[in-house]
């Protein structure tokens, strides 16, 4: 049994009148059938189904004013197992997908709502043990130079030093100084080096010791590593992996705390990646290793050691270009990634203690973005909040409310909120800086705020 | 001048002590192949008058005894790489004159779908790794070739050539310090044609002799007569022989001398038409080879007519094809953008 719900039909709409029945109780009814009209103080709207079944009640008659919204105004009876999930129940996070779930067709827009599709779980990997994210990033290169010899990490500090984060500890000694090679510093050159060895047919992975350097080199990323694919009619590939920690660390200043995934992301060519968790940087690092296209890989200084449960197994990968839904949730879609993906976690908690149910999705990629999960997660949600350290202007946020408008405008019930760093460069000054960062409380405040709680 | 450039223009005069660095057949293939550059280029001129070339298209006129005496030492699994004045290379690595000429125009028949344009074509088969429109760019692309035959630890050597304008760029010292670091097999090779655009080497630099541009690195330089293609082979020779033992980057300075503008639209307002014609008419490196083989083996005019008729039915064949290839399929927008496999 299913609760339909009295919808927004408008950013302010608390209440309307139920003006029409155009269902009555024991009829079928599929996803889409407009089975209402209903009036609100700006006009007459028709509701759709979201749901099949058949409808066993009718609670609230036509006629009635001053309906409430969220309150039930009928019941929708499920016949059996073919019942849809209820587009406000919480799905437990091991609930099956749908034998065939809908597939989003990214260019167009379906004309009716249809049943909230429940992104594909992911594959279980099997045994998991606790690692901190340094750990992983640094097995995920081990376990590809082991197994690829053309696979090698040249950078500032990966060797000698043993890395100025400690990611490469102990490559040194294990693959040799040619695999895991000191270089000056001089990004611009290196970079074009590791960009030409590429396109030989190495396997180079770059680290940045921050990405702020990599502006030094952004031409070799862009106009050459991007481009020369495209340029060369598909000849000459550039299997090559760009990463390091991006964004803000702690009091470091406006050089040295930027986030640099809507620069890249904005470029043809790229693919670009930001993990969260242990488990994401084990298994997107090895997938973007592996990919015979450029990848930039954004990790983040702040969680390298923070630990998460990750897969042993040898064989554990993760696709490029798809999202994870981290929590399941129904009222509102909090859409992060990397750090971020922590606070909204966070801020899900918070939400859910006064009763809002949140659904977080962590990006994981960047670049191709996951449209399908975003948009079947604000189908259910109808309310979407992106957070990102990055600047608002031209952000990842940005492209996120583009992507809302073209495949999900008729599921909105509000307005998208942007949380973001602020738009001013670094500062130092610890309460300063505090201010410039995204915090959990911003967090709670946009999903409350999408959600007119 | 280095010793190998008096040597060339010694063997001119037919003055030469030691044996001449080509044999007939070397020198008349060697004479083959810059006359099809410079008959291509000719005819990427007239066809970018006609209109039927677009955007920037630098000609390599007058240039052509630098690439050609290069190419003559290298081998196969050698590779190439140079900036946006770069038909030349691509007709000396053996690059097919229809397939850089239909890039030109922008046809499916060109070497990159009609995608890359004159600055941005390749060729993995004949080594050839670009083309490319960036000042500098192709300098640190280079040494990272050089660096994957290093790392593979074959003996194979990446030749990288650059103008003496890209000389000044930043990343081009900092390639010089690793691949003296590394000792990476790269000859660097700077076509020192006088003018970075319109701005002359006196204007953009207090270094006179750039062979001493590698020198802070250890990187052995060599200045070069670029007009003489046996001068450049001897070079070339020692250059890639230091490279192939394993001794690490070589320079070479080529003096040489681009007779056209930058590009198409170049106002020539830098230097005077007495200078153009004066080395068309005393240095020009096609009419040096011609000169050679007359003196040093007795090939005369007649029996070098072959030759030229080859030559112009190739190019003439190549703007044919330019014309009739089609423009690249629509979906073709789409294609090369990323790749799987």
């Amino acid at each position: 049994m299913t609760d339909i719900l009295m919808p927004a039909l408008s950013p302010t709409m608390t209440e309307g009148k139920l003006a029409k029945w155009l269902k009555k109780e024991g009829d079928e009814v599929k996803a889409g059938d407009v089975i209402a009209e209903i009036e609100t103080d700006k006009a007459t709207m028709e509701v759709e189904a979201v749901d099949e079944g058949v409808l066993s009640k009718i609670v609230v008659a036509e006629g009635t004013e001053g309906v409430q919204v969220n309150s039930v105004i009928a019941v929708l009876g499920g016949d059996g197992a073919a019942a849809a999930p209820a587009p406000n129940a919480e799905a437990p996070p091991s609930a099956p997908p749908p034998s065939a779930p809908p597939a989003v067709a990214p260019a167009s827009v379906p004309a009716a709502p249809a049943a909230a599709p429940v992104a594909a779980e992911e594959k279980d990997w099997g045994p998991t043990a606790t690692m901190t994210v340094r750990e992983a990033l640094r097995e995920a290169m081990a376990l590809e130079m082991r197994r690829d010899k053309d696979v090698l990490l040249m950078g500032e500090e990966v060797g000698q030093y043993q890395g100025a984060y400690k990611i490469s500890q102990g490559l040194l000694d294990e693959f040799g100084p040619k695999r895991v090679l000191d270089t000056p510093i001089t990004e611009h050159g290196f970079t074009g080096i590791a960009v030409g060895a590429a396109m030989a047919g190495l396997k180079p992975i770059v680290e940045f010791m921050t990405f702020n350097f990599s502006m030094q080199a952004i031409d070799q990323i862009i106009n050459s590593a991007a481009k020369t694919l495209y340029m060369s009619g598909g000849q000459v590939k550039c299997p090559i992996t760009f990463r390091g920690p991006n964004g803000a660390a702690s009091r470091v200043a406006a050089q040295h705390s930027q986030c640099y995934a809507s620069w890249y992301a904005h470029c043809p060519g790229l693919k670009v990646l930001a993990p969260w968790s242990a488990a994401d940087a084990k298994g997107l690092l090895r997938a973007a290793i592996r990919d015979p296209n450029p990848v930039i890989f954004l990790e983040n200084e702040v969680v390298y050691g923070q630990s998460f449960e990750c897969p042993t197994s040898e064989d554990f990968v993760l696709p490029i270009g798809k999202a994870k839904v981290e929590r399941p949730g129904s009222d509102v879609t909090i859409v992060a990634f990397s750090i971020c993906v922590g606070y909204a976690m966070q801020a899900a908690e918070a939400l859910a203690a006064q009763g809002i149910s949140a659904e977080v999705i962590n990006l994981r990629t960047i670049r191709p973005l996951d449209i399908e999960t975003i948009a079947a997660s604000v189908r259910k949600t109808n309310r979407l909040v992106s957070v990102e350290e990055g600047w608002p202007y031209a952000g990842i946020g940005s492209e996120i409310a583009a992507v809302l408008m073209e495949h999900c405008f008729d599921w909105l019930d509000a307005p998208m909120a942007r949380v973001h760093g602020t738009d001013v460069p670094m500062p130092y000054a610890a309460n300063l800086e505090k201010l410039a960062l995204p915090t959990v409380a911003q967090v709670v405040e946009a999903a409350k705020r999408v959600t007119y709680r | 001048m280095a010793g190998t450039a008096e040597a060339g223009a010694a063997r001119r005069k037919g003055k030469a002590e030691k044996a001449p660095s080509m044999t007939r057949d070397e020198l008349i293939k060697a004479y083959r192949d810059m006359l099809l550059i410079r008959r291509f280029e000719e005819k990427a001129g007239q066809l970018y008058g006609m209109g039927l070339i677009g955007g920037f298209c630098h000609l390599y006129i007058g240039q052509e005894a630098v690439v050609v005496g290069m190419q003559s030492v290298l081998g196969q699994g050698d590779q190439v790489i140079t900036s946006y004045r770069d038909h030349g290379h691509m007709l000396a690595t053996g690059m097919e004159a229809r397939g850089v000429m239909a890039e030109l125009t922008g046809r499916a028949g060109g070497y990159s779908k009609g995608k890359g344009g004159s600055m941005h074509m390749f060729s993995i088969e004949k080594g050839f790794f670009g083309g490319h429109g960036i000042v500098g760019a192709q300098v640190s692309l280079g040494a990272g070739l050089a660096f994957a035959n290093w790392y593979r630890g074959n003996d194979r050597v990446s030749l990288t050539y650059f103008g003496e304008g890209a000389s000044n760029q930043g990343q081009v010292f900092e390639t010089f310090n690793m691949a003296a670091l590394l000792k990476l097999p790269v000859v660097f090779i700077i076509e020192n044609n006088r003018y970075a655009m319109g701005t002359s080497q006196e204007r953009n630099t207090v270094t006179g002799d750039l062979t001493k541009r590698g020198a802070p690195w250890g990187i052995p330089g060599m200045q070069v007569n670029g007009m003489d293609v046996m001068a450049v082979k001897d070079a070339a020779e020692i250059a890639v022989g230091h490279c192939r033992a394993g001794k690490g980057p070589y320079l070479l300075e080529m003096k040489t001398y681009r007779y056209r503008g930058h590009s198409m639209s170049d106002p020539a307002k830098y230097r005077t038409r007495e200078e153009v014609q004066e080395m068309r008419q005393s240095h020009d490196p096609i009419e040096g080879a011609r000169a050679s083989l007359a003196e040093l083996y007795g090939v005369d005019e007649a029996a070098l007519r072959p030759i030229e008729d080859e030559v112009k039915a190739i190019v003439q064949e190549a703007a044919d094809f330019s014309q009739s290839s089609p423009e690249p399929d629509p979906s073709e927008l789409w294609t090369d953008v990323l790749t799987d496999a």
